[in-house]
């Protein structure tokens, strides 16, 4: 299959089908809408299931059911969305069922707007559910690399027996650009059996349960240390980031998302001015990479983290940072987009301080 | 020696945590031998509630899932999705099916999932102590309506069976009650009848067991049965609501 030019919703969807994944449930809520309708075009022709959901909260009870049956299966949705489904996430990480959730951001709190934001990133690294337990974040930047995630993040949600959710924004969702999906790893897309999953007991001869109630203290700490050790785990096998121009840099941005190709285009701009700026994308906002603060703090003058929100990722810039350099923040939100202009003069204005 | 009477082969053998005089152990009962004489204890696949009930997973012996609050019937649309020919269930009181988990039952309902749900009506809330239910009667005294429930306050009991059986997604829907053996027997038979909708493909099928809770109710087993057949049984009438398996016949 040579490239197709695709929305980066169409590109979810399609990655989501290649993948093996046969079971989708969503509510419709825009930015994301092209993922309901092209999963209810082509789900039928792959003999898929496609299933519009009455709300958000069953659709993900729904994604619950069909995990824990042994699918691989996908839900999306965008910010308002997400979270009335963060109890079922909850429960679904609590009971170790593999699901992928893609978040196609827009801005808020409330009901917010339609245009694209990031303002979703400590809900979706932090927990927003109850209870201890951690999501696993992949953070596409382009439409090519949104189909890659999506292949990986099935992968991983079976490896680790956890919801791993695709954390993009509105723009990412409604742009085109060419995909290429024979580059996709394959080997990924093979499903292993799942015999912990609620099949109907068959000849089995132990009745499998899916459960996350555990009325004892001791047993329930048990199982969050157990989870933890799998999220440790994690910590460690699926960081994933990008680092540009950040040998010399003087000044290293950091942005993940959209944004990070803006802050691209102002790296150039900045180079023309004789200014070495680098870059550091986390890719996984949980685990969140540490190590490409380690290797650039020796020789960066401080590091500029730019955002479509308030200002969320920089708590977690800071922490790998560890008060060696500052770290200076750059953000627009309702839906405004940084440019790189703007982002150049929040360059300037570190250099010139002493 | 000829064996006249044993243990369902659907229960484990796990002791029910029930209070004394609670229904929920008949009703248990009548679905796990029900499960057993149509042969499909195999292919069954549970769906537990949050509620008094919320270890069901530990006492049916199939494949379980545990649901939140209200969730089950969602639960179950997942599983049935993904396994069209397993026999999916769920078992929910009437908090769980009728408050919190409105819109699922509904919505499972109105696309005429291929589920079976038991619903089990006590009138109030079981596990959190004795609180209003939604199937609460009028002048019911709860911890939450210690005057006792007032329509203008907290509103009308909802009466599931009749609302369910207007949707066309519904295949089989009828209210039972256990308060003696004529009615426990009645009882095994619908359920009997909604599993086989389901075995059927018929579409989304409903049991409502009105049943008691004499810990919360205040009452000796003997009266809490009697305050069934005797009020409960007033505001919600026992009966097939609807059932598309007779119109084969």
């Amino acid at each position: 299959m040579a490239k197709v030019l695709m929305k980066g919703n169409e590109a979810l969807a399609e990655a989501a089908i290649q993948a093996g994944c046969r079971h989708y449930f969503g509510y419709p809520i825009t930015p994301q809408n092209e993922v309901t309708a092209y999963m209810a075009k082509r789900m039928p022709e792959v003999g898929g299931v496609f299933l519009q959901a009455e709300s958000e909260v069953s659709a993900i009870n729904m994604v619950y059911g069909a995990g824990g049956a042994g699918a691989r299966v996908l839900i999306t949705s965008s910010s308002p969305g997400i979270s009335l489904m963060q109890e079922g996430i909850s429960y679904i990480a609590g009971a170790e069922v593999p699901c992928v959730i893609a978040n196609i951001m827009r801005g808020g709190p409330g009901l917010g707007g339609i245009q694209p934001s990031q303002s979703d990133y400590f809900q979706a690294t932090k927990g927003g559910g109850h209870g201890d337990y951690k999501l696993i974040v992949l953070a596409p930047s382009t439409i090519q690399e949104m189909a890659e995630l999506v292949q990986q993040a099935f992968h991983i949600a079976d490896k680790y027996r956890n919801p791993v959710m695709i954390l993009g924004d509105g723009m990412l969702g409604q742009m085109m650009e060419p995909v290429d999906f024979d580059i996709l790893k394959k080997e990924e897309n093979k499903i292993e059996e799942k015999p912990w999953a609620t099949t109907g007991k068959g000849t089995r001869n132990k009745r499998n349960i899916i459960n996350s109630l555990e009325l004892d203290p001791q047993i329930l700490e048990k199982h969050n240390i157990e989870i933890f050790k799998k999220y440790q785990k994690a910590a460690k096998e699926e960081v994933r980031y990008e680092m540009t121009n950040c040998e010399e840099a003087e000044i290293i941005l950091v942005a993940y998302g959209t944004i990070a190709r803006v802050a691209k285009n102002a790296i150039e701009i900045a180079k023309r001015e004789n200014i070495k700026v680098g870059l550091i994308r986390p890719i996984s906002l949980w685990p969140f990479p540490e190590e490409p603060f380690k290797k650039t703090k020796d020789h960066v003058k401080a590091y500029l983290t730019i955002e479509m929100s308030m200002g969320q990722m920089i708590e977690d810039v800071k922490i790998a940072v560890n008060g060696q350099k500052e770290v200076y923040f750059y953000g627009r939100v309702g839906g405004m987009v940084p440019e790189p202009m703007a982002i150049l003069e929040e360059i300037k204005k570190i250099r010139g301080k002493k | 020696m000829t064996v006249v009477f044993q243990k369902t082969k659907g229960l484990t053998d796990t002791p029910f945590h029930y209070c004394p005089g609670c229904t929920h152990g008949i009703v248990h009962r009548l679905v796990a031998e029900t499960m057993e004489e149509l042969g499909v204890l195999d292919k069954a696949i549970g769906v537990a509630p949050v509620g008094c009930a919320v270890f069901a997973y530990e006492y049916f012996n199939c494949d379980m899932q545990e649901a939140a609050h209200g969730r089950a019937p969602a639960v179950a649309t997942g599983i049935k999705r993904v396994h069209p020919d397993k026999i999916v269930f769920t078992y929910q009181g009437d908090g769980d099916l009728a408050a919190i988990g409105t819109a699922e039952t509904v919505h499972a309902a109105a696309r005429g999932e291929n589920i079976t749900v038991i619903f089990i009506n006590n009138a109030i809330y079981g596990m959190t102590g004795g609180q209003m239910a939604p199937t609460s009667l009028i002048g019911q005294e709860t911890l939450t309506t210690p005057y006792g429930r007032k329509p203008e306050t907290n509103g009308y009991p909802i009466k599931m069976c009749e609302m369910l059986s207007t949707l066309e997604g519904a295949a089989y829907i009828e209210r039972v009650s256990v308060y003696d053996v004529k009615h426990v027997l009645n009882a095994k038979k619908a359920i009997k009848n909604a599993f086989k909708a389901q075995i059927n493909k018929k579409g989304f099928s409903m049991i409502e067991v009105l049943s008691s809770c004499p810990t919360n109710w205040g009452m000796s087993p003997n009266e809490a049965l009697k305050w069934i057949k005797d009020k409960m049984e007033q505001y919600y009438p026992l009966g097939v609501y609807k059932n598309t398996l007779e119109e084969e016949k």
